[in-house]
């Protein structure tokens, strides 16, 4: 027997309004909407309608809405009815729940109780307008022995590094998980922005060689699509441990999804499933992550920065402490409520901490222990605005990781079904249809609008804190003040709280 | 070119062989340094001695042959070329190869030929003389594995958890007894003789290491393949 299951939300048409020309019809791939020829009518069926606005917003008369159905179980704090509903999924199917994108329940988001400093008086702000507002960035090892070579100049011995004109890059989102289309708009804005993109572990398709530059490619366990040109073609090499979405729990793209493009880029078998799992089988120490860091260095002739990805969970500072002796130039930290294109619900809702503790808690272990310059630090999962992003600076990031607000860019309305593999706005899926509403040319203007309008806010913000330069806001504490935290809170982010002064 | 490794640091060797512009490199007196060939693709490597971890990472073509035993993570993620080891091969042997192949004369520690995978033309194979350890391919999922079992120390010819979440390509050993505890997913038959192209893999292996083939190329193997291709299909409901 199959438990009937209530939709969770209704479709609401305003028949005075509708003109049923089917555009709705046409739209959703989930079939939820049709015509009934002897009415005249449209119809919508809301049991199979995932919530993602394709209708709502292409409507030409916006006679459509979605609300949340009022239909209830017998109301009750503990057995909610997403529980309920899990419970009945799980016994009707026996499956593991399966979810995408980042943690949607309410665990406390510190960056919304974290306070920017701003000038007065003594120490007069500075107006962005005017004067030279420096947002550029470099990323890599900061460490570097001074030599002189045998007429006494200084020989360049710094490490790697990679420039950002922001300090924003697009985190890794694998072709596969993404569409064609997503990924050729995130790398047309990567270079337009002087930033970076990440192929994530599904290889990189050679129409996207030419983005190289402004490319991180990424090796995972599976090492799909890992091979000589990949490196070679990369501005920088990140090794993915973890992420933050489902920290422990390794990728798995099902065959289906793998199609003849996919499976060329991957450099595996259409229909075949691409498992990566979590361990790397060749890596149980830092000693063996230090092999892995330095064989990709070789490979590339210590051209490239290496990255090392971890998620956040309880351990972080000392797992970044060691990675920050590994060889590794760069430590990417994901928090837990990074966006996935799937995952099991149980590991994305609950595994992790994070990501502003984490980073404050690594920053603070890293500089105690005087290799801070060792490496960069990284952070995505998940940042939201401008304003999320000053404060993780300030909190002693270099830079972040945004792949959730990306993708809202490109139209993603987070209704979660990433996957299903019918993404209606052409980004979680492969299905060509789909895929070609997804324009790249306006998909890549609306990321350089979205990351372009974050610097001048980042600018805005910098300007008013008397700080003219991205690098001189990182580890700054003393431009946060908490609010609403505990004790332990405040001692854990290292900042004061609001009201107290330098 | 000849180059002696003696006292020389992983670093400065791999520098030196880069810089070389002969095809074929003799390197003597090799102890233990790493990462050597990694991602060459068009020279002829012979190494004397023990190379460190992960000989021939990447490695995109060419040959390398080495004249003792090699260590850890030898082939990870190689994409062409040979490799022939003129003695035995430590653990992860072959991690994530795509293609090429790797001959081995002796015995290989664990996790040999895992995650590997075949692509098109490409179709990695792994030649073993001896006995593997535990794990040997693991989430394989393309490709070719030989055991020979020639070893004669009396212990099984692979360790335990073989082929757990293999989901492509074939293993063929040569043996009659079922590795221990083989997953469900995992199908065993005997096979009479060995199908063209493996045949012609111990063929490769036999001239490389001077043995006779005959025997070999006669007797019955145990073929394991993967029941399906998919096989966490049916774990997951949507949420
Ligand atoms: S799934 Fe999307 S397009 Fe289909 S009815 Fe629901 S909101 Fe509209
Ligand atoms: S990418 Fe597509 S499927 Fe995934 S949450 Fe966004 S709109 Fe939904």
């Amino acid at each position: 027997m199959n438990m009937y299951i209530p939709p969770e939300y209704e479709v609401v048409r305003d028949t005075e309004r509708c003109i049923a020309c089917r555009v709705c019809e046409r739209q959703c791939a989930n079939e939820v909407h049709s015509f009934d020829a002897d009415t005249g009518k449209m119809t919508a069926d809301g049991a199979k309608c995932v919530n993602c606005h394709r209708c709502v917003c292409l409507c030409p008369t916006h006679a459509l809405k979605i609300v949340k159905s009022d239909d209830t179980y017998k109301l009750n704090a503990n057995w909610d009815n997403q529980t309920i509903n899990e419970i009945y999924k799980q016994a009707n199917s026996g499956g593991i729940l399966l979810s995408s994108m980042g943690n949607p329940k309410p665990y406390p988001i510190f960056w919304d109780k974290l306070l920017v400093n701003a000038s007065q008086v003594t120490n007069p702000p500075i107006d962005p307008l005017r004067e030279p507002m420096e947002t550029r960035l470099w990323l890599g090892k900061r460490a570097a022995s001074i030599e002189r070579d045998e007429k006494g100049r200084l020989k360049n011995t710094l490490a790697p590094q990679l420039k950002l004109e922001v300090p924003v890059m697009f985190s890794a989102m694998s072709y596969g998980s993404i569409s064609y289309n997503a990924h050729e708009a995130l790398a047309r804005a990567a270079q337009e922005l002087g930033t970076y993109y990440n192929t994530g572990e599904g290889g990189l398709h050679r129409d996207f060689y030419k983005y190289g530059k402004n490319t991180i490619v990424q090796v995972a366990s599976g090492r799909f699509g890992v091979f000589k040109d990949y490196l070679e073609g990369a501005a920088a090499i990140e090794i993915k441990m973890g992420q933050g979405a489902k920290p422990g729990i390794g990728g798995h793209l099902p065959g289906a999804k793998i199609s003849e493009d996919v499976s060329q880029t991957r450099m595996i078998p259409q229909g075949a499933d691409a498992i990566s799992p979590a361990p790397h089988h060749d890596i149980y120490s830092i000693e063996d992550l230090r092999q892995l860091v330095m064989s990709l260095k070789e490979a590339t002739n210590y051209e490239k920065p290496v990255i090392v990805k971890v998620a956040a969970v309880h351990n972080a500072p000392a797992i970044a402490s060691g990675i920050a002796r590994s060889g590794a130039d760069i430590i990417a930290i994901d928090g837990f409520r990074g966006g996935t294109g799937a995952a099991p619900t149980r590991i994305r809702d609950n595994v992790g901490i994070p990501i502003e503790l984490a980073l404050a808690q690594i920053d603070q272990r890293l500089r105690e222990e005087g290799i801070r310059d060792e490496v960069s630090l990284v952070v995505g999962g998940s940042i939201r605005s401008s304003a999320d992003v000053v404060k993780a600076i300030a909190l002693g990031a270099d830079a972040c990781y945004i792949g959730t607000a990306a993708l809202l860019a490109l139209g993603c309305h987070l209704c979660r079904s990433c996957h299903a593999g019918k993404c209606n706005w052409g980004i979680a899926t492969q299905q060509p249809d789909l895929v070609k509403r997804l324009n790249p040319d306006i998909g890549y203007k609306r990321l350089v609008n979205l990351v372009g309008a974050w610097k001048h806010e980042i600018q805005e913000m910098m300007g008013g804190m008397g700080i003219n330069s991205i690098e001189a806001l990182r580890g700054n504490r003393l431009m946060l003040r908490g609010v609403g935290l505990t004790e332990r809170e405040l001692e854990l982010l290292g900042v004061r709280y609001a009201g107290e002064n330098m | 070119m000849y180059i002696d490794a003696y006292g020389m640091e992983s670093r400065a060797l791999n520098d030196a062989v880069r810089a070389c512009g002969e095809h074929s490199i003799t390197i003597a007196h090799c102890i233990g340094q790493r990462y050597l060939g990694t991602a060459l693709s068009d020279k002829a490597l012979s190494i004397e001695g023990t190379p460190g971890n992960a000989l021939g990472a990447y490695l995109n073509g060419g040959s390398i042959r080495v004249h003792g035993n090699v260590q850890e993570a030898t082939g990870d993620t190689m994409n062409s070329g040979e490799i022939a080891v003129f003695g035995s091969a430590g653990d992860a042997t072959g991690y994530a190869m795509r293609g090429g192949k790797i001959f081995v004369e002796g015995d290989v520690g664990y996790r040999c030929g895992i995650h590997i995978k075949a692509y098109r033309e490409n179709k990695p194979a792994i030649v073993i003389g001896g006995r593997t350890g535990s794990f040997l391919g693991e989430y394989q999922a393309g490709g070719t594995i030989i055991v020979l079992g020639l070893h004669t120390d009396g212990l099984p010819i692979v360790g335990n958890f073989c082929g757990t979440g293999m989901h492509g390509g074939e293993m063929y050993l040569r043996t009659a007894q079922v590795p221990a505890r083989l997953p469900v997913q995992v199908r065993a038959e005997r096979v009479a003789a060995l199908p063209e192209d493996a045949a012609a893999l111990v063929r490769e292996w036999c001239a490389l290491f001077g043995r006779e083939e005959g025997e070999l190329l006669r007797c019955a193997y145990l073929r394991l393949t993967p029941d399906s291709s998919n096989p966490y299909h049916q774990m997951y409901v949507g949420n």
